[in-house]
């Protein structure tokens, strides 16, 4: 029948919800699932898992761009068909996995894999760099202070190497969040690439009556940066708003909620470099990234500036931290003035908290270490 | 379309990552408003700003979300992208895919959109990037209809859930991260498409305290897989990895020479609470004393296993910086069994109650979590009915502002001045 655009209501079917997962379960899968024992990474990005039944599962993984074309995901497909019978999945951190249900499967899959130039590196395993969880950027959001896959390309070059092995101290979750709405867990990875404003917002007074509810504008600052002003637009006094400098930090939330106050600014926005969160309760508590780099320039296409204080970061862990230490756990050891140290990351004010809660991080006692930020102290 | 010069991007086409530079050339040949992508980025690259309007509301008849809506602020320049709004499609749990499904969403988007996706969004849902207004209504036609598929969420709703791949593939997954997942998203259909929320609410399923699916940092209502009786030991595996014959963290350190496996540095050191000791050459856990981190479990796999008695507990109130700051998921609940058979109740109850109160009580774009702070956890217990534990808290309270209530001061609180004024001259 198709949708009739004269009928809108005729035939429409809603609610349906997901497709039940059940189906696209390969067969090694569907008749072990509730019974896997073990499993172990046999080389980077290629996984086996063994049942109670004795069958085993090997996964292979491969990285995505997470943006990938339809042309690419038949690629998949293609892939899939012939190797997996059909099935195929992703991951939470947009890697692809294969599933094969046995050894001699596992080298013709690398094989079709690796005769595909770069598009499909395996690895993402263990303790080196996987994927990195990021949003749209300059490719579809309008919210950006960064693009998302512009930077994890050049980053991901990069580190390329830690992707396909396992030679850090433990994993390390690199995310980017192309702002401060922070689309994906950039609060608790051990390296968050944050898109940054450092210019309050303009207030176009012509627009701002049309498009948005003022109340819910001024609402919307976190720290009552906003207040009910007037503007002449045309000679006639219209409602506006007006906005305190001194109290915007730059958060963007006013935007989100009015179109007429935008404040993205080429010189302006930017990346900050924030560390140390961790997701799991292994060891130790889930914790927050750190501000520790507040300001690194947007210089597309390559982003240099971020893609060497990340890499200094990760190399600088991958030297000095002990056998699974995350990045924060190692820098909680050595404490944060060691990691300022070691990292040769200058601290500045920037990385001292003065909102909701700044107390909590603030150091009171005596319990610090000597490093060069004391050497006019000490000397 | 024109064919657009794209110089800066041109230059993400090297190195060993894969280049979505070269991917939307690719698909450009077919899908001339790909250029236009190409384009449009191009000049944001050279801009340093993006170039995307601000929202504007789209969607189908009888959903309020699932879809958003995005339009070029260039559209003469580049105009493939003058409207580009994405298409939420709701995932399989944990994001296993038939070809034959895959290849079928693939024609649809090829014929109604870009030919662009995200595999996956943030969130968990599958995203198909770019397509007009007027296409909407047919593809979510063809969508529901042809492949009996359905939007995600989007505003203020029951966002998508999702969950890791639990007993799919982990051996350490203590309940059904998939069935319960989807069950939830079926039970809730009504909460996803039609927001009638405070703000944003997300579900997010874990099967055990590694939190693959990131679901304390990013879930109002976060259900992690866990147990309540004894870690299983199998000590001759226990040997085998001392003797190195097993490699540690299921082979996961194995580009660098840590040297030889040391049971008493790498799992009984740095276990958190000190509850492992070696006897002879068999290890011991003092359960009673085990948080289940799973540091031990993931470092001998095929030695120990996650105990018999499964379940989840359940955190709440996770959410990202905007507005008021990050927060974790925080405990409410201890254990609670993850039953199929009773259609999740236990579960269920928790989450309604939760519903029921800051549907009422939630401000204008609070989430979960904030209002949690706006009112203290004891408060938000009682409506949890949850009785208050030590376990609630890292620690108690160290300012003494307690807010008794007339009831529990013996005599209550109302007093006669007059009567204290006999008594005592001012």
């Amino acid at each position: 029948m198709g949708y009739d655009p004269q009928n809108p209501m005729a035939g429409r079917i809603t609610d349906l919800g997901p497709p039940y997962y059940g189906k696209f379960l390969p067969p090694i899968i569907a008749n072990n699932k509730g019974k896997w024992l073990y499993h172990e990474i046999l080389q980077p990005g290629v996984l086996v898992h063994v049942s109670e039944t004795g069958d085993e599962c090997y996964t292979v993984r491969a990285a995505t761009c997470r943006l990938i074309s339809v042309e690419l995901i038949r690629e998949l497909c293609d892939i899939a068909d012939k190797h997996c019978g059909g099935f195929l999945r992703f991951t939470t951190r947009n890697n692809v996995e294969f599933m094969v249900d046995s050894k001699d499967k596992v080298q013709p899959l690398l094989d079709d894999l690796k005769s595909r130039g770069n598009k499909f590196p395996v690895g993402g395993t263990g303790a080196g760099v996987t994927n990195i969880v990021h949003t749209q950027g300059w490719v579809h959001c309008h919210t950006p202070a960064t693009d998302a896959s512009g930077p994890v390309k050049a980053v991901m070059d990069e580190l390329f190497d830690l992707f396909g092995s396992h030679k850090l101290p433990a994993q390390v979750r690199i995310a980017l969040a192309c702002c401060l709405n922070m689309c994906g867990a950039v609060h608790a990875s051990d390296i968050a690439i944050l898109g940054v404003h450092r210019k309050p917002p303009m207030v176009d007074h012509e627009r701002i009556g049309p498009v948005c509810e003022i109340p819910l504008a001024i609402a919307a600052c976190p720290t009552g940066a906003i207040k009910p002003g007037k503007a002449e637009v045309e000679g006639k006094e219209v409602k506006t708003v007006v906005v305190n400098n001194d109290r915007c930090m730059f958060c963007g939330n006013c935007y989100t909620m009015c179109p007429a106050m935008p404040l993205a600014d080429p010189e302006g926005d930017g990346i900050a470099i924030l560390v140390g969160g961790k997701v799991s309760n292994r060891k130790s508590a889930p914790k927050f990234s750190k501000l520790v780099i507040p300001f690194l320039p947007n210089t597309p296409p390559r982003w240099p500036e971020t893609v060497a204080a990340v890499k200094n970061i990760v190399e600088t862990y991958a030297k000095d931290a002990r056998k699974y230490e995350r990045v924060g756990e190692w820098a909680e050891r050595i404490g944060w003035e060691k990691f300022f140290e070691k990292c040769n990351i200058p601290f500045t004010d920037k990385s001292i908290d003065d909102y909701r809660l700044a107390y909590d991080t603030w150091r009171t006692s005596t319990l610090f270490k000597h490093t060069n930020a004391t050497a006019s102290y000490t000397e | 379309m024109a064919k657009h010069d794209t110089p800066l991007l041109d230059q993400l086409e090297s190195g060993p990552w894969p280049s979505f530079v070269s991917d939307l050339k690719r698909q450009a040949e077919t899908k001339p408003e790909c250029w236009d992508i190409l384009g449009q980025l191009e000049l944001s690259y050279h801009d340093r700003i993006t170039h995307w309007k601000h929202g504007g509301i789209v969607g189908v008849f009888g959903y309020g979300g699932g879809i958003v809506g995005r339009y070029s602020d260039v559209p003469k320049q580049f105009p493939g992208v003058e409207h580009f709004h994405t298409v939420r499609v709701n995932q399989p749990s944990s994001k296993f895919y038939s070809t034959e499904n895959l290849r079928a969403i693939c024609d649809l988007w090829e014929k109604y959109g870009s030919g662009m996706t995200n595999m996956h969004g943030s969130t968990g849902d599958l995203v198909l990037l770019g397509t007009r207004t007027e296409n909407l209504e047919p593809l979510f036609w063809d969508l529901t209809h042809d492949l009996g598929q359905d939007l995600g969420g989007s505003g203020s709703n029951l966002r998508t859930p999702s969950c890791c791949l639990g007993e799919a593939r982990c051996e350490w997954a203590c309940y059904d991260t998939q069935e319960l997942c989807h069950q939830m998203t079926l039970k809730y259909q009504d909460e996803l498409h039609r927001p009638a929320f405070p703000y944003k609410f997300k579900f997010k399923f874990s099967g055990c305290p590694n939190d693959c699916v990131a679901s304390i940092a990013r879930s109002d209502f976060s259900v992690i897989g866990t147990w309540k009786d004894d870690i299983h030991i199998d000590q001759a595996a226990v040997k085998e990895y001392i003797a190195g014959n097993y490699p540690a963290n299921g082979g996961a350190h194995s580009g660098r020479d840590w040297g030889p496996f040391n049971i008493k540095k790498e799992v009984i050191n740095l276990c958190p609470t000190q509850c492992m000791w070696m006897e002879g050459d068999e290890l011991k856990i003092d359960n009673s004393e085990c948080n289940r981190c799973m540091h031990c479990i993931n470092v001998m796999p095929r030695a120990l296993r996650p105990g018999k008695e499964k379940g989840a507990t359940i955190c709440m109130g996770a959410k990202a910086p905007i507005l008021e700051g990050a927060q974790f998921a925080t405990m409410i609940v201890p254990f609670v069994k993850v039953d199929k058979d009773n259609e999740y109740q236990e579960v269920v109850d928790y989450i309604e109650k939760a519903w029921d109160w800051w549907m009422e009580v939630g401000k204008n774009r609070e989430r979960l979590g904030e209002a949690m702070q706006r009112v203290g956890l004891p408060t938000f217990l009682s409506v949890m009915g949850v009785d208050p534990l030590p376990q609630h808290i890292r620690e108690p309270r160290s300012n003494p502002y307690v807010f008794w209530k007339s009831e529990e001061v013996e005599g209550g609180f109302d007093r006669d001045i007059r009567e204290f004024r006999k008594r005592h001259a001012m």
